[in-house]
Parts: C-alpha cells; sequence; structure tokens
C-alpha cells in the first residue's frame, strides 16, 4: 500500500490552500458583497470605455480586402480569382459528376447504384465483408429514401474541400516540422482556429469566396487544415532515429530523404490526420446549411426550422450513415498495410480489388440504363416514410406519462436549476467574475494559464459583449456539469466489466463521428424549442467524450496497481477512491477539457434555437458583412475556451508528469 | 591486418553534446575528466579518441550503453558532425566534405547494419535491399539483379516479396545486412546488429557473419556490448568508457594484459584458455631445446588441453601457418593459462 499511496498523496494535497486563490477569491467575494455600493464601472465596463475594435477590425479589413467593384486592389481578387477559377472548376467536376450539374465535364449524374458498388468493393478491400455492407448500405439506404441528390451535393463539396486541406495540412505540417520557428509560429494559430466558433469561418469565406459551395468548400478546408498538420508534424517527429540513419547511409539526398523515407515512414499518423481531414470535413459541410449551402445540412436544417421530426429523423440517420462508413473506411485504411503476392501471381489477381471495382462500375452502369430504378430513384418511389415517423414520433412525445416526464425534466431544470445560476452570473461584477476564473486558472495550470486566464476575459470585458459572454459561459457551464453527472458514472461503470468498457467505448467512438448538427435533432424532439434544449443538446454532445475518457483512464491503470491494492486488502469501493480514481484523473481531465470545447462549439450552434448568447448575435452577422462584430464575438468564443483549454491541459500534464504516467 | 595507410584514421576524435561545444572544447583546460565536463554541462560523447582501422581488419568496439560506441561509429561516417579532432576515411578528412561529396562517400564506399533494423516498413525486402541504389539512379533492372544476388547471398531467397513485419528479427537483419552490402561497400559499419535478437538466433548470424567476412573480406567496424561477442569475432577490441578508449588490443593480450581495472573486470570471467592462442603465448627459441612434432600457433590452448595435460615435454616447438616454427611454448606457462592462474 506504500507504493500506491505515495503517488497518491500530492494529488490530494494539490488543491492546496494557496494564499494566492484565498487573495483573489476573497477580493471576489468582497466586490460582489459590497455591489450595492460599488460605483457602476466596477460592475460593468461601461459602453464608453469599450474601444471600438469591431470598427478599428472593420477597416483593417476594409483595406486588405480591396474593391471589386472600384477595382481598389486587395486580397479580394486573389481569392474571388481562386473562387471563380480553379476551386469552382473543381467542384462543378464533382457536382457534375455526382448530382449531374451542368458543368464541364457535361455527363449524366453517376448511376446511385455504380457509386453503392463501387463503395462496397472499397468497403471490401479495406475491412472485408462488414465494411461492404456498411458501404454498400449506406448509398442504397440514401437512394432508397429518396436523398440522394442532396446526400451527392454534400459529398461533391467533400471531395475537392478533403483533398485540398490533406495538401494544405501535410505541406504546413512538414514545414513546421522542418523549422522550429515556423513550428512556434504556426501552434498558437491552430490553437485559435481550433477554437474558433464556425460562424466566425463561415462569413471571412462568404465574403472573400462567394456564397454558395465555394465558400462553403473554403471554410471546410480551413476547418479540417489544424489535425492535418499537427498528425503530420507528429508523425514526422516519430520516424526511429535508425531509420534515419538508414536512409542517410544509403545517400539520400534531402529531398529522397523526405519523399523516400520519411512520409512513408510516418504512413500511419499522416492517415489518422486524413480520417480526421474527412471527418471534420462532413461535421462542417453539414454546417455551412447556416450560409445557404444546399445538400444533407440544409435540408436538415429547414426540416427542423418547420419541426418536421419524420424527415429530420431520415436525413440525420443518412448523415451518420455517411458518417460512419468514411470513418470506418479511413481507419481501416490506417491499419491497412500491404501484404506480399506469392511470385508469379498474375496482374488480375494481383490487382483484383481494382478489377472487381471496374467490374461492379461496369456492369451497373450498363444496368441501369435498362433499369431506371438502378439509375434514379424518383421522388414517388422512395421508401420514405417521414410524415409516418412524424406522427409516430410525435404522438409518442404526446402520450401524457411522456409529456408530463419531459414537461417536468423542463419544468425542474428551468425554474430551479438553469435560470437561477444564469441570473446569479449575471449578477456577479465583471471584476469579479474574472478574479474567480484566475483564481481557477491559478490553482489548477499555475501561472501562465492565469496570466492568460486575466488578459483573455479582461478582453472579454472590454469587448463589450460581456453579457452575452457570461451566458454562452452559462450554457456551457451548466451542460457540462449535467454531463459530468452523467459521464462520469456511467464510464465508472462501464469499466467494471471488460465487455461493457469495451462496447460502450465502441457507442463513443462511433457517436464522437457524428457531425455535430446531429446531436440537436434528440433534443428538439424531446423538448421542442427551449432553452432547456440548447443545454441538453450541449449535454448530450459532451457526455460522449467525458465516458469515453473516464474509461480509457479507468482502464489504464496499470495492473500491478490495482492488483496491489487488491492485495491489500481494499474494497471495491476503496480501490476506486483510492488507487484508480486518482490515477485515472489526468486522462479524465482531458476528457473534461474536450467536452468543454464541444460545450462551446454547441452552443453556438444551438443558437438558431433561439438564445442570448453570442451564438445568437453571430448568427446574425451571417445576414450582413459585419466581418469586424463577427470576429469580435468569434474572439470572445476563442479567449474563453481557450482559457479553459490551457488551465486543464497545463493541470493534466502536471498531474501526468507526477504519476510518472506517459502524457496523453 | 595490414599495415598499409589504415582505411579510417582518427586523432584526438572529441564529440561533445551540449549548448556550445565547440566554443567549451577551445576554451577547455586539458586533463578534464568525465566528470568535470560533465559538471561543466556537457556531456562527453566521444572523449579524446585516436583509433586506426587498417584494410581488411574487424575491429570491434566494446563498451556497455552509455559509453560511446555509437556515437564513435556514427562520428566515422559523419552521422554525427565530431566537436574536435580529425577523421580521416581513405585519406580523405570526413569533416571537409561538401554535403554532396560525403552522400557519393556514403553511396559508394559504406554501408551500415543497425541494432533494431532500420528497415522501411512499407518496401518489400527486394525494395528494401535495392534502396540504397534506388538513391544512386541505378536503373531498375540492375539493381533487381544486385539485389537478388545479395539476397541469395544472405540466404533469403524466395523471401523478395515479403514485408519486413511478415519477417521474424533474424531474417529481418539478414535484410539489413544485404541491404547494407548491395553498394559493395569498402566498409561496413555494424552497430550491435544482433543485440536485438535472441541467443540462439545470434549465435547462429554470429557464424553467418564470419562465413560472409571469410568471403568478402571487408573492413568493419562493430559494435557491441557483449564480451564473448567481441572476443569471437575481432582482431583487435577497443573497449570504450566514458567516451574514451580504455584499451585497443588484440583479444589475446586484452585477455592475458588488461591494462585498467576497468578492462579486467571485464576479463575475469572469462575462461582465457578458449581465448589466448599458442603463437601468442611462444616465447623466442634462443637455444631452447625443442624436440618432437610442433603445435599449431593458431590453435587456443583449449583446444590443445589434451595434448597439454598428456605432454611430458618442458617446452612445445609452435608453428605458424607455413608450418615453419615460431616459438616456443613453455607447458606449464600454457597449463596455468588453462587451469585460469596465469
Amino acid at each position: 500500500m506504500v507504493e500506491i499511496a505515495s503517488p497518491i498523496a500530492p494529488i490530494r494535497r494539490s488543491v492546496s490552500y494557496d494564499p494566492v486563490i484565498i487573495a483573489l477569491l476573497g477580493l471576489a467575494a468582497l466586490l460582489c458583497f459590497a455591489k450595492p455600493i460599488l460605483p457602476d464601472f466596477l460592475i460593468r465596463v461601461p459602453e464608453a470605455w469599450v474601444p471600438p475594435l469591431a470598427n478599428w477590425l472593420d477597416t483593417f479589413f476594409e483595406f486588405i480586402k480591396g474593391d471589386l467593384d472600384t477595382g481598389r486592389p486587395g486580397l479580394i481578387h486573389l481569392t474571388r480569382w481562386f473562387a471563380e477559377g480553379p476551386l469552382a472548376f473543381l467542384l462543378g467536376v464533382t457536382a457534375n459528376l455526382l448530382e449531374g450539374k451542368h458543368r464541364w465535364p457535361f455527363f449524366d449524374p453517376l448511376p446511385w447504384s455504380t457509386v453503392a458498388a463501387v463503395a462496397a468493393v472499397i468497403g471490401y478491400y479495406l475491412g472485408g465483408w462488414r465494411l461492404a455492407l456498411l458501404g454498400g448500405g449506406t448509398f442504397v439506404w440514401t437512394a432508397l429514401v429518396g436523398q440522394w441528390k442532396i446526400a451527392m451535393q454534400t459529398l461533391s463539396v467533400l471531395a475537392v474541400a478533403a483533398p485540398l486541406a490533406f495538401l494544405i495540412g501535410l505541406t504546413l505540417g512538414i514545414m513546421a516540422w522542418k523549422w522550429g520557428w515556423f513550428e512556434r509560429m504556426i501552434k498558437p494559430v491552430l490553437a485559435i482556429l481550433q477554437t474558433i466558433p464556425f460562424f466566425t469561418y463561415l462569413l471571412p469565406a462568404v465574403i472573400f469566396f462567394k456564397v454558395g459551395p465555394t465558400a462553403g468548400a473554403i471554410a471546410t478546408t480551413i476547418y479540417a487544415i489544424p489535425p492535418m498538420v499537427l498528425m503530420t508534424t507528429l508523425g514526422l517527429k516519430k520516424v526511429a532515429p535508425e531509420i534515419i540513419e538508414a536512409g542517410k547511409m544509403s545517400g539520400c539526398t534531402r529531398l529522397q530523404m523526405l519523399f523516400r523515407v520519411f512520409i512513408p515512414s510516418a504512413r500511419t499518423e499522416i492517415l489518422v490526420g486524413v480520417n480526421q481531414v474527412i471527418m471534420l470535413c462532413l461535421a462542417m459541410v453539414v454546417l455551412t446549411a447556416f450560409i445557404g449551402m444546399p445538400g444533407l445540412g440544409g435540408k436538415l436544417l429547414a426540416m427542423m426550422n418547420s419541426f418536421k421530426l419524420g424527415r429530420s429523423f431520415e436525413i440525420g440517420v443518412t448523415i451518420v450513415l455517411v458518417a460512419i462508413t468514411l470513418d470506418r473506411m479511413s481507419k481501416a485504411w490506417v491499419v491497412k498495410l500491404p501484404v506480399h503476392h506469392e511470385r508469379g501471381t498474375p496482374w488480375h489477381i494481383r490487382h483484383k480489388y481494382l478489377v472487381m471495382a471496374v467490374a461492379a462500375f461496369v456492369f451497373f452502369l450498363l444496368l441501369s440504363q435498362f433499369v431506371d430504378i438502378l439509375d434514379k430513384v424518383g421522388r414517388k418511389q422512395s421508401l420514405s416514410m417521414g410524415r409516418e415517423i412524424d406522427t409516430v414520433i410525435k404522438g409518442a412525445l404526446a402520450i401524457d406519462a411522456v409529456k408530463s416526464v419531459t414537461e417536468t425534466i423542463r419544468y425542474v431544470l428551468n425554474v430551479w436549476v438553469l435560470i437561477p445560476f444564469r441570473n446569479a452570473l449575471l449578477w456577479i461584477p465583471t471584476p469579479a467574475f474574472i478574479l474567480v476564473v484566475v483564481a481557477f486558472a491559478w490553482g489548477f495550470g499555475g501561472k501562465r494559464p492565469a496570466l492568460f486566464a486575466t488578459a483573455f476575459f479582461t478582453t472579454v470585458a472590454f469587448s463589450g459583449w460581456w453579457d452575452r459572454s457570461v451566458i454562452t459561459l452559462y450554457s456551457v457551464i451548466s451542460a457540462v456539469i449535467l454531463s459530468v453527472m452523467i459521464g462520469v458514472p456511467l464510464g465508472i461503470l462501464a469499466s467494471r466489466s471488460k465487455t461493457w468498457a469495451t462496447r460502450i467505448l465502441l457507442v463513443c467512438d462511433t457517436a464522437q463521428t457524428f457531425p455535430s448538427f446531429i446531436y440537436l435533432l434528440p433534443a428538439i424532439m424531446l423538448f421542442g424549442v427551449s432553452d432547456v434544449t440548447v443545454v441538453l443538446s450541449i449535454v448530450i454532445f459532451t457526455t460522449v467524450p467525458l465516458t469515453r475518457y473516464t474509461i480509457e483512464g479507468l482502464r489504464n491503470v496499470p495492473a500491478e496497481m490495482t492488483e496491489a491494492a487488491d492485495m491489500s486488502g481494499a474494497t471495491r469501493r476503496q480501490k476506486l477512491l483510492n488507487v484508480q480514481l486518482p490515477m485515472a484523473l489526468p486522462t479524465m481531465a482531458v476528457g473534461f477539457n474536450q467536452a468543454i470545447m464541444f460545450a462551446f462549439f454547441m452552443v453556438i450552434i444551438a443558437a438558431f434555437i433561439g438564445t442570448q448568447d453570442l451564438g445568437q448575435e453571430l448568427q446574425r452577422t451571417l445576414a450582413g458583412t459585419d466581418l469586424g462584430k463577427n470576429f469580435v464575438l468569434g474572439m470572445n468564443v476563442a479567449l474563453m475556451a481557450l482559457t479553459f483549454d490551457l488551465t486543464l491541459m497545463s493541470w493534466a500534464g502536471k498531474k501526468n508528469k507526477m504519476l510518472g504516467l506517459s502524457a496523453r | 591486418m595490414s599495415t598499409q595507410t589504415p582505411v579510417i584514421r582518427c586523432r584526438n576524435v572529441w564529440k561533445l553534446f551540449g549548448a556550445n561545444p565547440e566554443q567549451y572544447l577551445k576554451t577547455m583546460p586539458a586533463g578534464r575528466s568525465y566528470e568535470d565536463i560533465h559538471a561543466d554541462g556537457y556531456i562527453a560523447g566521444v572523449k579524446d579518441v585516436s583509433v586506426d582501422v587498417g584494410r581488411g581488419e574487424m575491429l570491434v568496439i566494446m563498451g556497455l550503453s552509455g559509453s560511446g560506441k555509437s556515437t564513435l561509429v556514427r562520428c566515422f561516417s559523419r552521422l554525427h558532425d565530431i566537436t574536435g579532432g580529425t577523421i580521416e576515411v581513405e585519406g580523405q578528412d570526413v569533416m571537409a566534405l561538401s554535403e554532396k561529396e560525403l552522400i557519393e562517400l556514403r553511396r559508394s564506399k559504406m554501408g551500415m547494419v543497425f541494432q533494431s533494423f532500420g528497415l522501411l516498413p512499407h518496401r518489400t525486402v527486394l525494395d528494401n535491399v535495392a534502396f540504397p541504389l534506388e538513391m544512386r539512379g541505378q536503373n531498375r533492372h540492375d539493381r533487381r539483379e544486385r539485389a537478388l544476388e545479395v539476397i541469395k547471398l544472405v540466404g533469403l531467397e524466395g523471401r523478395e516479396d515479403y514485408f519486413p513485419r511478415e519477417l521474424s528479427g533474424g531474417q529481418q537483419q539478414r535484410v539489413g545486412i544485404a541491404r547494407s552490402l548491395a553498394i559493395e561497400p569498402d566498409i561496413w559499419f555494424l552497430d550491435e546488429p544482433f543485440s536485438a535478437l535472441d541467443p540462439l538466433i545470434r549465435r547462429e548470424m554470429q557464424d553467418e557473419f564470419l562465413r560472409l567476412q571469410e568471403m568478402l573480406g571487408k573492413t568493419i567496424v562493430f559494435i557491441t556490448h557483449d564480451f564473448d561477442e567481441a572476443l569471437r569475432l575481432a582482431d583487435r577490441i577497443a573497449i570504450m568508457k566514458n567516451g574514451a578508449i580504455e584499451q585497443c588490443d588484440t583479444p589475446d593480450q586484452i585477455v592475458l594484459k588488461p591494462r585498467t581495472p576497468y578492462v579486467r573486470k571485464f576479463t575475469e570471467e572469462i575462461e582465457k584458455s578458449r581465448v589466448v592462442h599458442a603463437g601468442v603465448l611462444a616465447k623466442p627459441i634462443n637455444g631452447t631445446a625443442v624436440e618432437g612434432d610442433p603445435v599449431a600457433g593458431d590453435l587456443t590452448i583449449h583446444q590443445l588441453a589434451r595434448q597439454l595435460v598428456g605432454d611430458t615435454r618442458d617446452n612445445l616447438p609452435v608453428a605458424g601457418k607455413d608450418g615453419a616454427l615460431i616459438g616456443v611454448l613453455n607447458r606449464q606457462t600454457a597449463l596455468d593459462v588453462l587451469l585460469g592462474d596465469g
């Protein structure tokens, strides 16, 4: 027990009674108590003190943007040229092939059966029958429920954005690996890019790259670049020194080293990057619905707006299926390793999958010329049961028992929890609020995160959007607290048995591939359009990483430690509280952090349900050309998110080091 | 061993790791020990090493992990840039080479085998072996032919299309060996090539390696932390500690006359009779009466044990490879070695 107790003792003590924290919290409490007699400027930053940041930004953007009408030089000439030239061309090609848009090369759209068949062969190549079934089945479903066209609209953007993000990410990743200064420069930029709400990507994309698929593709591409850069750099750094030396001793030049040694050896990480690029692209391309992009996302948005639950549900299923298919296939590609053929194997056996794919394609192409249903599934023929499902869902929700439960939850949460909490947060004077956040950052992260917290939250206070920021934060905090109450016990429970742990992990992994938009669906179905829905959709979304990391953390406690606890005669409960949880805490903190990041992301999307936070304002900017305001709002979200990110990650890192576990 | 100009000649070579090693080395007073240097914030990877490697010689560098043996061999091939001193390979100062010349040198004269093989995971055996040839721009047909030749040489025929992960450790190292031999190097570096292998496979690979060396007669720098392996393979052994060479000598001399306590510690566990050869123990004849049949000088005392015990002569004549007498072996001295009293 001694061995176990020693690494744990410092953790208990680590939430220490640091005088700095006491001073910060004391001062905050003082400010709160003294609120009635405080001068106004200590309660909120007065309007007059708020610098017109949005205007400055507008001027700045206007300057670098240039003007198309007057011909004033600027960035927009370049971006519009790109959008209307090469990008529009590429998008035109994929749109023509997949959905039959009237663009070069002016083919008819591919019959759905050919796409499904080829997807099945690719699935078979990558992962056998199960993936073949998944790949083929997804497209068959899509065609049969009559969503082929919108699905192809989505995929045609994805087919351009994902490769583009891959290439740019790979190049930047190589540069960051090659030059330390470049990496130091790009890292904070990537961190900010990953926390900026997606509405902030969308407006500049629209302004610089025109409304429609081009803007959607650009926003999607930029959104998907960061993980590719990080994975590329990581992979290249991880290449074994002996492989590098073997390359040098073989007389490689620098270029040969890069392309023949480093990149192929970093294959796994680069392919993991590809998987993330694809998944992020899908998540984003669905969200481009908010700038009027047609496709699965657009349709889903429209259906949800008109409260057609049945059709929404069907589209949701399609999006989920496409997500799972893309995820499983790209992950299977990561672990797929080349296998040799015996000498003298004929060509068509060596390339049997290629032969199969071509054969299936040609077969269905010809067949669909004669059998119309294999070419297009018409509106009347589709098996969509939107209306029926709609009736069923709405009927189920209208059952008294169900209704009383949802009503009660809504009432209790709203009246007893959410609204009081929100009002309390709004009541706190701004300086006191900042002090509490800084105390939190200091206590967990240390000096550096505390400094950043001070700077970040002060900036938010002076941005002129304090109240809306607090409301945003309130949604995030209440949702994350709720999901901790669900996710952590669920994780602990699941990790008791190996089979359940694996099962729940699989569910979580699968759920994490769903585009975030999807998570709104169940919340809206259950609670309609209300404040509770916003919080609950975030809860559903954030419970996934929390559960996942709780299980991971508990599972990765070294076996000797739990065995030592067992041999010391610990009960299950003692073992959990004294050994497993302390050891798993750093990993759980990573999950907690991810949950907060997800929450910040979701709260902005949920804006369209109707909130009073930053997301709402952000969404409004999309209608105009108010770039400055859009950026200020986005910046506020990013700064708050970064504060949590820095604090929690620094805490997890410190704890892992202390416990001698490798950082995850 | 050859007496011609050495293939690798290194003089007072230093390799320091730290913030500003060149500057530090220039201002460092003479005679600073490894610990002194460490206290100054630097690690002496290689510390004032001077050693020559003759043509066709097999020099084994022996030392525990962290002794600087791998660093030293990487200085020879300039995988590491040295901090001070000179290293000449075939008369060329390696530090003076441009990047292009260095690449040329590695493409034409050097081969290296690594402890954990360093194979490229995405290439087949054939493509791994042909890799150095591909780098120097040989055409597909030629490099395939040459690669198949070396693959056959290391006994991996029929496995050309396998990927590294489909092979056992011993087989993977055979691929590593084949790759290093593909360009027909003059100098062959082997960095603990058999350390990652099971004892049985290791033994087998050592035999294989001796067979290859007999056939090819390359100049070899071989690194190991295994003293038995060093004794088994070496023409000369250089024992390293803390970046410096403690002793560089033939196995016989190292066992018979360890120069430092550190070297002695290694030799203590060794059965000397299995290392020491009759020819080394033999003294000049100088009028000693010799009678009877001579014993062969290239046999170890252990191999002669039966004869030594049974023989009645005080002094046995020793013959060289050509059969001519090279000296006499005092039976008592030999028996002392055999019984561990030497």
